[in-house]
């Protein structure tokens, strides 16, 4: 039994022992040449701009909208003005968060659509593969250097919206503003993670770029426009006859709900809105006229929103967990040839 | 018998119903340049995939440098270079970046990483080009960089899938040389395959001959002649005015001499111009008959013409284990 557990190990020990103490493990190195290769390539600069552009326009929607009080909020309250440059919008463009729920999956899928077919395709897959790497680093490491390019662009735009409303508004947020928007950023990330992986699992699946490339557009367009029609048409067809039967409405409204909560995209609005209104005080669009009548009228504090939508961001990560799982078990399998 | 680098016993890969390579055996020893040879499709690439452990085998067992390449490997991938038929690099980086990647894959520091690949881009002749785009180079460029990727993580084997396809005839008597070159002063053992037989011929100590997933004969080009079924390793051409049979009978007295058959000068196998009145004979023997047959034809009274000793090359070799053969694994 001994003899068999140190001829187990013995594979790992050589390795260890041949490997150089001094040079970074295969794994950063392709991180950081995914990485640079993200940053150098147009794809990335064209990305940028579009993004950049569109975070401008609602900056100056939602400013325009604050300076001309069209809060929806019609006290005069300037609670979580700062939050409100994310949320609000004079009508002429989408407000900040709407823009990132619409682009973020654009990301995603533009960085990881040909990640793997592209390497594929050009005989370098078969190369790196006969180097002592790892298959499952290869795909960890186009995933990493993803989601950091991800992450970079993500909180540099963020940041950078901050800091133009700053200077616009000239009102200062405050802590909890600032972690609303971090946190909300974070959120952004593995939202947009969850599009990289699902790209990353087309470009393993198909041999062809541009295949890989419209099947991340077509879910991302069902996701967008088709999952919530096609949900009410359930919800219709489903409704139960009896109008009064409160039970069997809720059950069948409870369900409308967990089956719109499969999209990503609802998930993230959700969560996204949640922490950026602190009004929202449940995302249950049912509540008896108690708990309306007794609640108190006030936003809710920065653990309580967060506790909030902490089932959303658990289901997003599984989410982006479950296809990372897909595409790991087609790639171990498939057999690697020179361009094919 | 030296130890061998490279053992493959019973090695077998099916493809649901298709069999790619079945129960292959072959030994390669250290330093040695073997050549697989086979029509395309034969289950060369599929042999060396499951030398690497980039493919599981079916059945059976590849062991490289005494390494089980199915179990580990990683440990494998570390000794191995392997270059794949038509072999891609990151086109927007130049040459120097592509090897220092390479090396840097497999874990050598940065700094020695730019040293190995600026004396092995001088050694494959790609220094002018290092810092160019590769996207840029040309095939043959392309095939020399692969060499040296190969070699910048100093490997003990180096397996080269289809090294001269696609390159100009120059390209291919330099690359080469540069493979022979390796294996005489690097001790390396070179695995490489080819559907070229001129190639192979010109620097593999052995060949193994690789025929529909199976490996139907291996050896030194004398080895593959005497392992064909009947086969004569020399073969003379002569031509001879005043062809007599009682000369034929003379000829197949010679000790040695296995066949012989007169006919008129082929077109297709020689050049020579067919002399009037003349007869061209082929002589088959087991030994070199040159002198023995000379003497028989001018000692017979007839003219001989012209004296061709023809060694059988492994075109013939190829021809014969070929012909008949039906083409269906040409299809895949």
């Amino acid at each position: 039994m001994n003899a068999f557990i140190e001829k187990l190990r013995r594979p790992a020990r050589e390795a260890a022992a041949s490997g150089t103490d001094k040079a970074t493990s295969p794994f950063w190195v392709m991180v950081q040449k995914e990485f640079g290769d993200h940053i150098r390539s147009w794809r990335f600069v064209i990305l940028l701009a579009i993004v950049t552009l569109a975070c401008a326009g609602s900056i100056y929607a939602s400013v325009t909208a604050l300076k001309n009080g069209q809060s929806s909020d019609q006290s005069g309250d300037t609670s979580f003005l700062f939050l409100k440059m994310f949320t609000e919008s004079d009508g002429s463009l989408p407000n900040f968060l709407t823009f990132l729920s619409f682009l973020a999956p654009l990301i995603g899928i533009a960085i990881g659509f040909d990640a793997v077919n592209s390497e594929r395709n050009k005989g370098t897959l078969s190369r790196i593969m006969s180097q002592p790497v790892y298959r499952d680093d290869f795909l960890n490491a186009k995933f990493v250097a993803g989601l950091l390019l991800i992450a970079v662009v993500v909180f540099s735009l963020g940041f950078l919206v901050m800091g133009m409303g700053l200077f616009t508004i000239g009102y200062p947020p405050t802590p909890e503003e600032f972690w609303r928007v971090f946190v909300t950023l974070i959120i952004t990330t593995v939202y947009v993670g969850l599009w990289l992986n699902l790209a990353l699992l087309f470009s393993v699946r198909f041999r062809q770029s541009a295949t890989s490339a419209l099947s991340g557009i077509a879910v991302w367009i069902f996701f967008l426009v088709f999952y919530g029609m096609i949900v009410n048409l359930i919800g219709s067809v489903t409704a139960p006859s009896n109008p009064n039967d409160a039970a069997a409405i809720l059950h069948q409204q409870n369900w409308l709900m967990l089956l719109n909560r499969l999209s990503p995209a609802y998930l993230f609005q959700e969560a996204a809105s949640t922490l950026l209104l602190p009004d929202t005080r449940t995302l249950n669009p049912f509540i008896t006229q108690d708990q309306a009548y007794l609640a108190i009228n006030a936003p809710l504090s920065f653990g309580q929103s967060l506790l909030l939508v902490w089932p959303q961001v658990v289901a997003i990560v599984a989410e982006t967990a479950l296809s990372f799982a897909a595409s790991y078990v087609t790639f171990m399998r498939q057999e690697i040839r020179a361009r094919s | 018998m030296e130890q061998a680098v490279i053992e493959l016993s019973g090695l077998t890969k099916r493809y649901g119903e298709f069999t790619a390579v079945s129960g292959l055996n072959l030994s390669i020893r250290a330093g040695e340049i073997f050549g697989l040879l086979g029509p395309n499709g034969a289950g060369k690439t599929t042999t060396i995939l499951m030398m690497l452990g980039l493919t599981e085998p079916t059945a059976g067992t590849a062991t490289v440098c005494g390494i089980d390449a199915t179990r580990n490997p990683m440990l494998v991938k570390r000794r191995v270079g392997y270059m794949p038929d038509d072999v891609g690099f990151y086109e927007d980086r130049s040459g120097f970046d592509n090897l220092v990647y390479t090396a840097r894959l497999n874990g050598i520091p940065l700094q020695e990483a730019r040293q190995r690949a600026e004396q092995l881009l001088e050694r494959v002749g790609l220094a002018e080009a290092a810092h160019k785009r590769t996207g840029t180079y040309s095939r043959g460029m392309r095939q020399r960089l692969g060499l040296a990727d190969v070699l910048i993580k100093q490997p003990e084997v180096i397996i080269l899938d289809e090294p001269t396809l696609g390159i100009d005839p120059e390209g291919v008597r330099e690359l080469l040389a540069l493979i022979r070159d390796l294996s005489r002063k690097d001790g390396l053992t070179v695995l490489l395959s080819s559907h070229h037989l001129h190639q192979v011929q010109q620097i593999c100590d052995r060949v193994g001959l690789f025929v529909g997933g199976k490996l139907i004969a291996s050896g030194d080009l004398d080895d593959l002649s005497r392992e064909l079924e009947g086969g004569p390793s020399y073969l003379v051409e002569a031509d001879v005015r005043g062809w007599t049979p009682e000369l034929a009978d003379a000829i197949a007295a010679i000790e040695q001499v296995t066949s012989v058959s007169a006919g008129d000068a082929d077109a297709l196998e020689n050049a020579a111009v067919s002399h009037e009145g003349s007869v061209t004979v082929r002589v088959a023997g087991t030994a070199d008959i040159t002198p023995q047959l000379a003497s028989v034809i001018v000692g017979s009274g007839a003219q001989l013409i012209g004296l061709r000793p023809t060694r059988y090359g492994l075109d013939e070799i190829y021809h014969r284990y070929f012909e008949g053969g039906d083409s269906r694994e040409r299809i895949h």
